[in-house]
């Protein structure tokens, strides 16, 4: 009789199904795992000590990258931990803004997740589904942040700006005649509040049209059902957040429970699993992007009727506006403090914590009065499911880990920050 | 928010009486700090007690406090020589490794882990500081075997602060590169960092050496305590809020 006995594999950093740069060493009795050991880390840029080493509103910028699927999200965290620091409240247009923001970057994120999860899986066709929508909703980033990805919108005490009344026009060019060009123009025309309300009504069809593919689709139950279930209790345990826990059936959301911004000014609906696997979890972030896009109308209703501020009127925090710098001695000089030292928080510490598309993403501060932030704590959701990725695969195939990470929805730049 | 805090602020003095070496309240969030030695019968406390129920770690934090309070720029008046030459290299994004401070120019203990909590039952969250005793060793009663989310958060302490968790599976630097030396995020190793590594085509392989990079970390670090920033009314009202 052969002997057979047990092998290690190496899977990743640059495997495609390894979502970033996850090196996983697994150890394996044939097809079946018997141990996972996630080796991360090969992304860590030391965020936490560059926003050490810089004035608060330098490192909003590092944010984004953190979870570079979700950025404003990021933003929004770290912005409320200084803000409850400052003790400053932003305007309620500013805290409307930021929630329809919030919502937009998780379709964007729960898009990404969903592509990528079913690319990993075989589905092919779902990752160029879910880009032609993400396209509409990186244009209202750039619309109001000049960036598609990495925007630094939020800033403490609101946001960096007002809604824009135009967009961007696309150009006839070489790859674009003059008949694409109107086709794609058709929904700019007006502003950024009627360009995602146009697109808060195509959305619902198209999440259908996700669903057809895959809520019934054989081939994608039988990689989804019953892998890695997790039960409430040990969910509990394992610092699940978000999608994850309620995925296992935790009734648990921050934007209901914990309500910050304006989250608690709309309405909606918190969508729960009930065995915990990685189908559950995938009909919880579908049902999500639903309940976004519920939000996201709201919003957009609330903001075309209530035109006001969107940032705190405190030169010491935010700076004059451009003109007013160019009129007036003090706010040049307000402005040249704010831009050269930044300002100094009070001494203290804070946690501020958003429902972040993938989980609770918090920030801790400790402040000692300086301009600067004596420690920043970034804490990803990210990096606490990935810790209890060994539990979950063991005793599953491998191909089974594929879905696994996919369903945890892992991104690199949260969890090795 | 005030009451349930006031309510949770008197449950734990009553059954930890005599074991907080501290409580405080602040906007809206309470603290409590407690003797390594205690940490683990209170933090099972924590979990399973019914009025308590925190059943999940949210965050466990490694902290420095051996550059706290310290500015680079205390000068008070503008002198003909511009502010930039009153500016000294005090903290880690100004120095490199042989003009890094040495460490006890501090008051108190130097490190320390912080735990967040929360209880998805009371819907509650609470802040546990724990100090390390000893600056050379520093070393905490780990909680993996109370909160099993402990193991990846005291692995990244121990790693970028040099934290030790007693009785913690399998304490491995998990952030850092394989073969890493040094605890990064103390505050008296340089944001330039050690060494720095690159391909030698003459090797023909990765090599490691000396950072070549200077700090250039350009706006000093200052506190400020002119009248905005000495009262504590900030403090007291955002508590109540």
């Amino acid at each position: 009789m052969p002997e057979i006995r047990n092998y290690t594999l190496n899977f990743g950093p640059q495997h495609p199904a390894a979502h970033g740069v996850l090196r996983l060493v697994l150890e394996m009795d044939g097809e079946v795992v018997q141990r996972a050991d996630p080796h991360i880390g090969l992304l860590h840029r030391g965020t936490e000590k560059l926003a050490e080493s810089k004035p608060y509103n330098q490192s909003i910028g590092y944010m984004d990258r953190l979870d570079y699927m979700s950025m404003m999200c990021n933003e929004h965290g770290y912005c409320m931990a200084i803000e409850r620091l400052l003790g400053i409240e932003p305007p309620l247009r500013a805290q409307y803004i930021r929630v329809m923001f919030d919502e937009i970057t998780r379709i964007l994120n729960h898009l990404l997740w969903l592509g990528t999860h079913a690319l990993d899986v075989g589905a092919m066709t779902m990752f160029l589904y879910c880009f032609r929508e993400r396209e509409d909703l990186v244009d209202c980033y750039e619309a109001v942040s000049g960036s598609r990805m990495h925007a630094t919108y939020y800033r403490p005490g609101g946001v960096a700006r007002d809604l824009p009344d135009t967009m961007a026009q696309y150009q006839p060019s070489r790859w674009k005649s003059k008949a694409d060009v109107a086709v794609l123009n058709k929904e700019r025309q007006g502003g950024l509040l009627d360009f995602i309300e146009a697109f808060t009504e195509r959305f619902p069809t198209k999440v259908d049209e996700y669903e057809t593919l895959l809520t019934e689709n054989r081939i994608w139950r039988q990689r989804t059902v019953g892998i890695g279930v997790v039960d409430p209790e040990r969910a509990l345990q394992l610092g699940f957040t978000g999608p994850m826990l309620r995925g296992s059936g935790v009734e648990w959301d921050l934007r209901k429970k914990q309500p910050y911004a304006a989250y608690d000014r709309v309405d909606f609906d918190i969508p729960v699993g009930v065995n915990g696997d990685s189908y559950d979890r995938y009909l919880v972030r579908m049902e999500e992007m639903r309940q976004s896009n519920r939000i996201i109308r709201q919003c957009v209703e609330w903001l075309k009727n209530n035109p006001g501020p969107v940032r705190v009127d405190d030169r010491k925090i935010m700076a004059p506006a451009r003109e007013e710098m160019k009129a007036d001695m003090e706010s040049l000089i307000h402005h040249f403090k704010l831009f050269t030292e930044g300002y100094c928080v009070p001494q203290g510490e804070a946690y501020a914590t958003v429902e972040h598309p993938k989980g609770e993403f918090g920030v801790y501060m400790i402040s000692d009065g300086a301009n600067k932030p004596y420690r920043v704590k970034v804490r990803p959701p990210g990096y606490v499911h990935l810790s209890a990725l060994d539990e979950m695969s063991r005793g599953h195939m491998l191909a089974d880990v594929v879905t696994l990470i996919g369903s945890l929805d892992i991104v690199f730049g949260e969890i090795d920050r | 928010m005030s009451e349930k805090l006031d309510r949770l602020a008197a449950c734990l003095e009553k059954k930890f009486k005599g074991r907080l070496l501290g409580l405080t309240q602040a906007r809206g969030e309470i603290t409590i700090q407690v003797a390594p030695d205690d940490w683990l019968p209170l933090a099972r406390m924590l979990r399973d007690d019914p009025e308590l129920g925190f059943e999940m770690l949210v965050d466990v934090c490694g902290v420095d406090y051996m550059a706290y309070g310290v500015t680079e720029w205390a000068t008070e008046a503008s002198s003909s020589e511009g502010f930039s030459r009153g500016v000294e290299a005090a903290t880690f994004g100004r120095f490199t490794f042989d003009e890094a401070p040495a460490a006890g120019g501090h008051e108190g203990p130097r490190f320390a882990a912080v735990y967040h909590l929360l209880s998805i039952s009371h819907n509650h969250r609470l802040r546990v500081r724990c100090f390390c005793p000893d600056d050379e060793f520093p070393v905490l009663p780990s909680a993996v075997e109370v909160w099993s989310c402990a193991n990846w958060f005291e692995r990244e302490a121990f790693d970028l602060f040099g934290i030790v968790f007693e009785g913690h599976p399998d304490l491995r630097r998990i952030l850092t590169d394989y073969g890493f030396v040094g605890h990064p995020f103390r505050k008296d190793f340089p944001l330039v960092g050690h060494v720095e590594m690159r391909y030698d085509p003459e090797q023909q392989r990765v090599i490691y050496q000396p950072v070549t990079i200077e700090p250039r970390v350009l706006v000093p670090r200052v506190i400020r305590d002119d009248h905005r920033y000495l009262d504590d009314s900030a403090e007291e009202t955002s508590a109540d809020a």
